[in-house]
């Protein structure tokens, strides 16, 4: 039965190509196409390999097709071949669904974007990703210069590509992930032992207490919105962690904290970080949980809410400490407008100016990540903060060697410099 | 107990996720994990109703600053839980027979939830997102001062930029031929290199900074050694 | 000949407001910010009421980032399949709306396949509104379910794209108004978003064309392409992933003016709705808009001069 259908496989092949490529001046095929299983992926690559046609000087390139093998007893129709991709003549290699390393590729994306484009778009190019489980099988086609195609090379038995245990493209980044995730335990581990950390002073983390304080002594509330995110986004989790500091400090002086929240996640979160923090300053009778309240998830809804309710109590210090997107500047200037010191730290880079131009103190990124290591000053949290410097020089290096083997690559059209910084940037940093 | 069982499951979840990124076979938990966290997301639009109703009902009950706007809230809260629960002035789906309205498409053109929609809802966000434009025009004239060097720079940088994303920039500067080799000082050209040169720049720093924080508070909280957003053990 | 009228013109209405500050300091320097409201309404609704009067609009010049959203939308062929992504509300309609527009309309123009989607609530509404609004009044012939078809909104932001991206059935079992997936023509053979030929992502923040990037095209970005609109704020936080994740980007309602003009200048003749024309409309307040900012910060500049002089003398 598996005899009786490879055959008519081969039939079906031949039928499929030959009314439109056997011509006059016709090259010969490429020989020996071997498919191999593509290592270390997710089972959906394959890879093939072929030997040059006798004919290669005179090529234009190498067509690479694919199709669903036929999975029944009797076959119905003949497999569909679909175009993958096409090849330059003089390559032996392809793998179906990953990048062949070109130098063409990558110097063209060191181009600007236009000429991503000028090479014609192939037909059916979205469809060439393969799917685990299924057969596959194959055929490559040599075109000459003048157009004339040779008869198709094709695979004698069906192919399934097998999934591995570990996605090998991503290889580098996890070896880069352990690096810095290591390099933040390291640190950690170090400064649990007790080698003191030295952190420069954040002029924004050091005004929180300052701000809390001048809200107690005008007697008016502490407004602190953690972002219009939801507990699942790492910005809002910085934000209430800044907020069990806000609290604290605002236990140990009486001053009353009102948390709106736009989503009822970050609300049940930030009552349990602002009632832990009143038992820590030792007022737990004094923690109000009608405080922290949920207002609504819109956007703009949650905006004219806190815009009106900051017009009406005039509360003396707010903070913004989350992500936020376009109410940053409307929620600021009303903050201005009522008089009040205002403290913003997000990791929302478009927002950054508006908090600039409107608060007294931003937190720019990163120091609003800081902020909770800092503010609890605890070793083996600032500790992290150290490991993070390790991350940032590994980035500069990268940075550095990456731009000098560009433009050196550039100025001396120099191909190898050009294939290192292609790889460090199609493979390395994928 | 309160603390250990929540930083279990984050623990439990980051991984998860890490994982899933490079192990195939483990592609699917993330897939899980993700839908989870829908799954709960979406129960707590339960809780934060309740919430809503509560918080205000106790405002206009304790007659508190502002509960006349309390009400409001409430009224437009039910009515547009109602009208669009009910499928009010639904038509019934010809696709589905015997189902009545409950077969239509609750916010089917024409129906009063969509007139809701599109002549309260919607202007009343475009009137929030519009603010914007005072907002800016209010803060950047009290916030762009020439105070020094860097200010100064700064001033210069949104001259081009305000310009030359309007028709300005354009006819200001269009006595610089295209093709010449000057068409750099072409006000929109002058534009796009300030916004792909210096702003992505600063952008990227600002991003690697971002990643790389996110990343060391990430693994804080995977590691258990900030557990502040997670309250007491008490209670 | 404009750049010396206009450095003229500013420069005589620095030295006129130089002698108004100095005459009455205490106002300028407490103005309260209601009359800079003030003059921002007026800023913008003259030039609404002259050009909704006039219909005249100024010339614009497509840059590059909006020429390659074009182009790619232009490289694709009749039948081709598009994924629509109106990730925005009617907060943020003012700047996104008439990119959207434009996309469904060089879309149905080219006759493209299209899948409207939305991670955000109201981004379903947003698309009942665009097809309501061009495809139905405007290309009658093309067919629910056959040229186009909405798949209406999904909670879960970005998790819903890391679904979709491999398996959109796990997700969508039926379309936004109930039909079952498999009774819809166009939706045969379509196992995930990466059959798609293109991604067209309308952005308010997030979820939005971050999301799409990161989840869609950057673990697939042999398979999957994709342009984008975004609002004024988020476009610089998106430039990073120009040109290689994202080939094109309309930065506000400037971006979306650019590749309204390409389009309704191939497209368009010269009787073309007025709904067509709304980004390059829009940008008359822009300008003057823009001018007035471009004024109120010299005139914060000239106070502060005036006062640090009066500072110094006293």
């Amino acid at each position: 039965m598996r005899l009786y259908q490879i055959t008519t496989l081969m039939a079906a092949l031949v039928i499929h190509v030959s009314p439109s490529s056997v011509q006059a001046q016709a090259p010969a095929p490429p020989t020996n196409l071997e498919v191999t299983d593509h290592p270390w992926d997710g089972g959906k690559q394959i890879d093939l390999s072929w030997d040059l046609s006798p004919d290669d000087a005179e090529l234009l390139r190498y067509e690479i097709y694919k199709a669903v093998a036929q999975t029944g007893p009797i076959p119905q129709k003949p497999p569909k071949f679909e175009q993958v991709d096409s090849v330059p003549a003089g390559t032996t290699s392809f793998t179906v669904d990953g990048v062949p390393f070109q130098v063409e590729m990558m110097v063209r994306d060191l181009e600007p974007h236009r000429t991503l484009f000028t090479d014609p778009p192939l037909p059916e190019n979205q469809k060439k990703r393969l799917k685990l489980k299924v057969g596959y099988v194959f055929q490559v086609v040599a075109i000459a210069r003048n157009g004339s195609r040779s008869t198709a090379l094709a695979t004698t038995a069906p192919f399934t590509p097998t999934m591995q245990w570990f996605e090998g493209s991503r290889f580098y980044f996890s070896f880069m992930t352990l690096i810095i995730c290591g390099a933040v335990v390291f640190w950690i581990y170090r400064a649990k032992k007790g080698r003191p950390i030295k952190v420069r002073k954040i002029a924004g983390l050091e005004a929180v207490d300052e701000a809390v304080g001048r809200a107690t002594e005008m007697g008016r509330s502490v407004l602190f919105i953690p972002g219009i995110q939801d507990i699942n986004e790492i910005q809002t989790i910085a934000g209430l962690t800044i907020l069990a500091r806000v609290a604290k400090t605002a236990a140990a002086y009486g001053a009353k904290v009102e948390v709106p929240t736009s989503k009822s996640l970050v609300m049940t979160t930030a009552r349990e970080t602002v009632q832990a923090a009143f038992l820590e300053a030792g007022r737990p009778d004094a923690y109000n949980k009608d405080l922290i309240y949920y207002v609504t998830d819109e956007q703009f809804g949650y905006v004219a809410y806190l815009q009106g309710m900051m017009v009406r109590e005039k509360p003396a210090t707010c903070f913004y400490m989350g992500a936020f997107f376009a109410e940053s500047l409307i929620l600021a200037e009303t903050g201005n407008s009522i008089g009040a010191i205002q403290i913003a730290g997000t990791a929302m880079p478009a927002q950054l100016p508006f908090f600039v131009a409107a608060c007294d103190y931003t937190l720019i990124g990163e120091e609003f990540f800081a902020a909770s290591a800092y503010l609890s000053g605890e070793p083996e949290q600032l500790g992290s903060l150290k490991g993070q410097d390790v991350g940032k020089v590994v980035v500069a290096i990268l940075l550095l060697v990456g731009v000098l083997m560009a433009t050196l690559g550039v100025i001396f059209d120099n191909q190898a410099l050009l294939k290192a910084v292609a790889y460090l940037k199609e493979t390395i940093l994928t | 107990m309160k603390r250990n069982v929540p930083l279990l499951l984050a623990i439990i979840a980051g991984f998860v996720m890490i994982v899933a990124f490079f192990i195939p076979y483990t592609v699917s938990w993330g897939e899980d994990v993700s839908i989870w966290f829908d799954i709960l997301a979406s129960i707590a639009f339960i809780l934060g109703g309740g919430n809503l109703l509560k918080v205000h009902l106790k405002k206009v009950s304790d007659q508190a600053k502002g509960w006349g706007y309390s009400i409001i809230t409430i009224v437009a809260f039910l009515v547009m839980l109602f009208v669009g629960l009910t499928k009010l002035g639904v038509n019934p789906n010809p696709q589905f027979p015997g189902h009545g309205h409950w077969a239509g498409q609750y916010n089917e053109v024409g129906s009063p939830f969509y007139w809701l929609f599109e002549s309260v809802f919607k202007p009343l966000q475009a009137t929030i997102f519009a603010m914007l434009a005072f907002y800016v025009a209010s803060a950047a004239f009290r916030a762009f001062r020439a105070k020094n060097m860097e200010a100064i720079l700064l001033l210069a940088t949104a001259f081009f930029i305000l310009l030359g994303r309007t028709a300005a920039g354009v006819f200001l500067t269009d006595f610089i031929p295209e093709e010449s080799g000057y068409s750099g000082l072409r006000l929109e050209n002058i534009t796009v290199f300030i916004m792909d040169v210096f702003n992505t720049a600063g952008h990227r720093a600002i991003m690697i900074g971002v990643a790389l924080g996110t990343a060391s508070v990430s693994l804080k909280i995977l590691l258990g050694v900030d557990r502040s957003y997670l309250g007491s053990g008490e209670g | 000949m404009a750049l010396l009228i206009t450095l003229g013109a500013t420069a005589g209405f620095l030295v006129l407001l130089t002698f108004a500050v100095r005459a009455r300091t205490e106002f300028f320097k407490n103005l309260d910010r209601r009359w800079i409201f003030l003059l921002m309404l007026v800023a913008v609704a003259v030039p609404v009421y002259v050009i909704g009067k006039t219909k005249e609009t100024f010339p614009e010049k497509a840059l590059p980032k909006a020429q390659a959203v074009f182009d790619v939308i232009e490289e694709l062929n009749e039948g081709d399949k598009v994924l629509l992504a109106f990730d925005f509300d009617p907060g943020s309609e003012g700047e996104l709306g008439p990119m959207a527009t434009t996309f469904a309309y060089h879309c149905a123009t080219k006759k493209l396949k299209m899948y409207f989607i939305a991670l955000w609530p109201i981004g379903r509404q947003m698309i009942d509104d665009n097809i309501a609004k061009i495809i139905e009044p405007d290309f009658p012939e093309m067919v629910y379910g056959v040229d186009y078809m909405n798949l209406g909104f999904k909670a879960g932001n970005e998790g819903v794209i890391n679904v979709i991206v491999t398996d959109i059935k796990q997700l969508y079992t039926t379309d936004a108004y109930g039909t079952d997936i498999a009774a819809i023509p166009m939706m045969e053979g379509i196992d995930s978003i990466q059959k798609m030929d293109l991604i067209i992502n309308v952005s308010a923040g997030y979820p939005g064309t971050k999301e799409w990037v990161q989840y869609a095209v950057t673990p697939f970005p042999h398979d999957i392409r994709m342009v984008a609109g975004c609002t004024g704020v988020q476009a610089p936080l998106l430039y990073p992933y120009i040109p290689q994740q994202l080939p094109g980007l309309l930065a506000a309602i400037k971006g979306a003016s650019e590749y309204e003009s390409l389009v309704i200048n191939k497209y368009g003749g010269d009787d073309i709705s007025g709904k067509y024309l709304e980004a390059q409309r829009r940008m008359g307040p822009q300008l003057v808009a823009h001018v007035l900012m471009v004024l109120l910060i010299f005139a914060g500049n000239i106070i502060f001069f005036v006062e640090r002089k009066r500072e110094a003398r006293s």
